[in-house]
């Protein structure tokens, strides 16, 4: 039954396994994989393993170097720093999973209402995200974070908000062109409704442009999280996250406490890279199967 | 006389993801000066590989063995310089599709005074008076004002006719022409065939002619060969294998391809023209337009057509004619701006919501791009199954698979094929599920619009046997958009014929088309090429000396 429901909704055929050979064969794309799911596992799995106070402040043991009892050294505040990076890591990555797979839900059925209704409806709507382009999302992001201190659902909220134009724009396209298929004119011949058109073949033929764009999201989320935070808007402490962490560290850096900074910035930088590596990679194995 | 194209025991295999494709296997012919070899087979039969591998085309995943000599060059051992040197000038290529042949940012007389200037040592201004002298060789009116036009400023038919002037513009001996006509208009056609041949028969050239079309092989053709999955299978010369083929292939080939009845009676299944029937669906004085103000197209003017319960209606025309806009309109796809559609009797435009549905639920669709035609995602079976899904709302999913498989079955499929994607299917097959989808619920009315078109003639047979059978059985109605006149001949009961978005003529197919009233009909008519080279040479005669072949 599983199975049968999943097929319906062309998760089968979508992924069938000549995708995942060709997605195998791109090496930079399965090492950006290897890389996501051990930061998952860092960040999830790893204070199981390595527990350490991350709310109480411990004024002893500031300012560590790296050692056998902080394999990371300790900061400011006395903050174990390998446990902080698995505890900031945990706000990154939720914050930038959720924030860009909700600016792709957002921006897929923008697209796709705009672009199927097609006339004075898709002229309004895509005028709205012509203007919203125009305006840099760091820009509102300030201004929101500076009226509002948001918590983790807030920033998720906040950053999707944002960062659905572009994926709004790509499914717009992707369309344009589908709706004119055959098997969509038929459909609306025989009577059909424009949802069943939208849901049963208009939104399961776009998935491969809508993976790719929402791998890229992701990514460019995270990497916005960084930014908001590093600024000192985004999450509040004792709660932080890699950006955060960035901030906190930066003066600490020139007094040679490398250990601050050099840890979050590699994550951030493996973080971001692994996901635009994977989403080059799905774009490639959906394309050389081609359109049809 | 020494062959212009001798082709000795060719093989070509494609290396490709799922191993070694043996694409050619021992195809040996020859081209003499002034001949012209028709190699004939239907898709993947290799034909048009063997046309690249005669230039040194092909793709960078083929490897040729054998021997491919052009005018005493040898083609398959020779370096890319050497064959620079014979392509365009010893030997040149016509492609199928005359838009993406020319460079649309070009005007055409550059285009065709680089050809020139590539092989022949000559100033700008010389091979510019050259090009303009080829335009007019190729019969494009006006040429010197015409040599400074872009590709898009022309009709599919001239721009075939300049892409066969730069082909022709150093003299070559060997013309190769990879389904010349195929893209274009049945009237265009017949005008490129005789270009081509009387520039053939001037310069003494030879023509290497691939085509899937017997009637373009009757009509142009001195010898032909019948390739078969890779193999040439029988060879001579034009009377004898279109009139007396002697290989099995050759014979099936021949008696699939649909012959317009041009004397007599007429036999074909077709039934008398008059049907009594209550009209199923009625265009009334319908126009359309596409776009507003001064951009507007006028696609549809005054149209008005009927089709009664229980008959078939063809609709023909040449490209841009308006047929599948009527089509389109029929099936309320296109809101007319003016005139009425009736559907089953009640007005299409007024109707709305679930009373509109319910009425649509009379009608199946079949359209013609086989691939487009199925959503690849889904399995046969959830393609056949959608119009229940939506018609059908209360139906279990086990009565659901039944009548599916019923279906199926009523179209001459397996059951078992359900369970498979479109993908793994052959373009007849598809056409096939569509059919099945079209029928499911029961139909008053099939809509088909070009369904056989993009298929090879043995499985256009096949599907048009299914549709016949079925319609005699289920007893729908059937209105049947096709631009090629002998399948609608054989097809259809009564015939309406389009021109520039008006109807030009309508009647009882056979009266119709033997007897056209208007002189347009009669010149579609005249220009169908027929595959019996006897008959198609005293057709042209008649067509010429009628003068209605001439000019652009």
């Amino acid at each position: 039954m599983s199975v049968q429901s999943a097929s319906r909704w062309g998760l089968v055929a979508q992924f069938p396994a000549p995708l995942i050979a060709r997605f195998a064969r791109n090496k930079l794309a399965v090492a950006g994989i290897t890389v996501v799911v051990l930061f998952f596992l860092f960040c999830f799995v790893g204070p199981l393993l390595y527990s350490t106070d991350q709310i109480h402040t411990d004024l002893t043991q500031v300012n560590l170097r790296p050692s056998g009892a902080h394999w990371l050294g300790t900061d400011a505040v006395g903050h174990d720093e390998l446990g902080r990076l698995m505890y900031g890591g945990k706000v990154s990555l939720l914050v930038g999973l959720a924030a860009g797979v909700l600016a792709t839900v957002i921006g897929t059925l923008w697209g796709s209402i705009a672009g199927y209704a097609g006339g004075w409806v898709d002229a309004v709507m895509m005028r709205v995200v012509d203007a919203g382009i125009a305006i840099p999302a760091l820009f509102i992001l300030l201004v929101v974070s500076a009226i509002t201190t948001p918590g983790v659902p807030g920033l998720i909220v906040i950053l999707g908000v944002v960062s659905w134009l572009v994926p709004s724009r790509l499914v717009r396209a992707e369309t344009l062109t589908l709706k004119s298929r055959d098997y969509v004119l038929t459909l609306r011949a025989i009577g059909g409704s424009h949802s069943r058109a939208i849901t049963r073949h208009i939104l399961p033929n776009s998935v491969s442009t809508i993976v790719v764009a929402a791998t890229f999201q992701v990514a460019d989320a995270i990497l916005l999280v960084a930014y908001v935070s590093y600024l000192g808007l985004g999450v509040q402490p004792p709660s932080t996250d890699w950006g955060g962490m960035l901030s906190a560290g930066l003066t600490a850096a020139y007094s040679g406490r490398w250990w601050l900074i050099v840890p979050p910035g590699l994550a951030i930088i493996l973080v971001v890279c692994a996901f635009n590596a994977i989403g080059d990679g799905l774009r490639d194995a959906f394309d050389v199967r081609g359109r049809g | 006389m020494n062959s212009i194209l001798e082709i000795a025991n060719l093989g070509v295999t494609f290396s490709t993801e799922s191993g070694d494709v043996p694409a050619v296997r021992g195809v040996s012919l020859r081209v003499e000066p002034g001949e012209t070899l028709a190699l004939v087979g239907e898709s993947g039969s290799g034909k048009s590989t063997v046309a690249l591998a005669a230039l040194g085309l092909l793709p960078g995943n083929a490897r040729a063995s054998g021997g491919v000599s052009v005018g005493g060059t040898d083609v398959v051992g020779a370096g890319e310089a050497e064959l620079s040197r014979l392509r365009g000038r010893t030997a040149s290529m016509v492609f199928q599709e005359p838009a993406t042949a020319l460079d649309p940012l070009t005007r055409i007389g550059k285009q065709i005074a680089e050809v020139v200037r590539n092989h022949q040592d000559v100033s700008r201004q010389e091979a510019a008076a050259e090009a303009v002298a080829l335009l007019r060789r190729v019969g494009i009116p006006e040429p010197e004002r015409r040599a400074s036009a872009f590709p898009f400023q022309l009709s599919g038919g001239q721009r075939q006719r300049v892409v066969i002037a730069m082909a022709i513009a150093n003299s070559p001996g060997l013309l190769v022409a990879d389904e010349p006509t195929t893209a274009l208009d049945v009237t265009v056609q017949a005008e490129i065939l005789d270009l081509l041949r009387a520039l053939a028969a001037d310069s003494g050239t030879g023509v290497l002619l691939v085509t899937h079309n017997m009637g373009v092989v009757a009509d142009f053709a001195d010898r032909v060969a019948v390739m078969l999955e890779g193999e040439i299978v029988e060879t001579g010369a034009v009377e004898d294998v279109l009139l007396r083929p002697t290989h099995e292939y050759t014979r099936r080939l021949l008696a699939a391809v649909p012959r317009l009845a041009v004397t007599g009676s007429g036999s074909g299944s077709a039934v008398s023209g008059e049907a009594e029937g209550a009209p199923v669906v009625e265009l009334r004085d319908v126009s359309v337009q596409f776009g507003r103000g001064p951009r507007a197209v006028r696609a549809l003017e005054g149209v008005s057509l009927t089709v009664r319960a229980g008959e078939t209606v063809g609709l023909v025309g040449e490209s841009g004619s308006g047929k599948s806009t009527a089509a389109r309109v029929a099936l309320g796809l296109v809101a007319p701006e003016s005139g009425g559609v009736s559907l089953f009797g009640a007005n299409l435009r007024r109707t709305r919501g679930r009373a509109r549905r319910a009425l649509l639920a009379g009608v199946g669709v079949v359209l013609q791009d086989p691939v487009a035609s199925l959503d690849a995602r889904m399995s046969v079976a959830e393609c056949v199954a959608e119009p229940l899904r939506v018609h059908r709302r209360g139906m279990g999913a086990v009565e659901r698979r039944e009548r599916v498989a019923e279906v199926l079955e009523l179209v001459r499929l397996p059951r078992e094929l359900a369970r498979r994607g479109p993908r793994e299917l052959s373009g007849g097959q598809r056409q096939r599920v569509s059919l099945a989808r079209a029928l499911v619920l029961e139909p008053r009315l099939l809509v088909a619009d070009e369904p056989t078109s993009a298929l090879d003639v043995s499985v256009q047979r096949t599907v048009l046997e299914v549709i016949t059978e079925l319609q005699a059985e289920l007893g729908f109605a059937c209105l049947f958009v096709s631009h090629d006149l002998a399948v609608v001949q054989r097809f259809a009961g009564r015939v309406v014929v389009m021109r520039g978005g008006r109807v030009e003529e309508q009647g009882p197919t056979m009266s119709t088309l033997l007897h056209p009233e208007t002189e347009y009909t009669r010149r579609l008519i005249a220009a169908v090429p027929v595959p019996d080279p006897v008959l198609q040479r005293e057709r042209r005669e008649r067509r010429l000396a009628l003068g209605t072949g001439a000019g652009a």
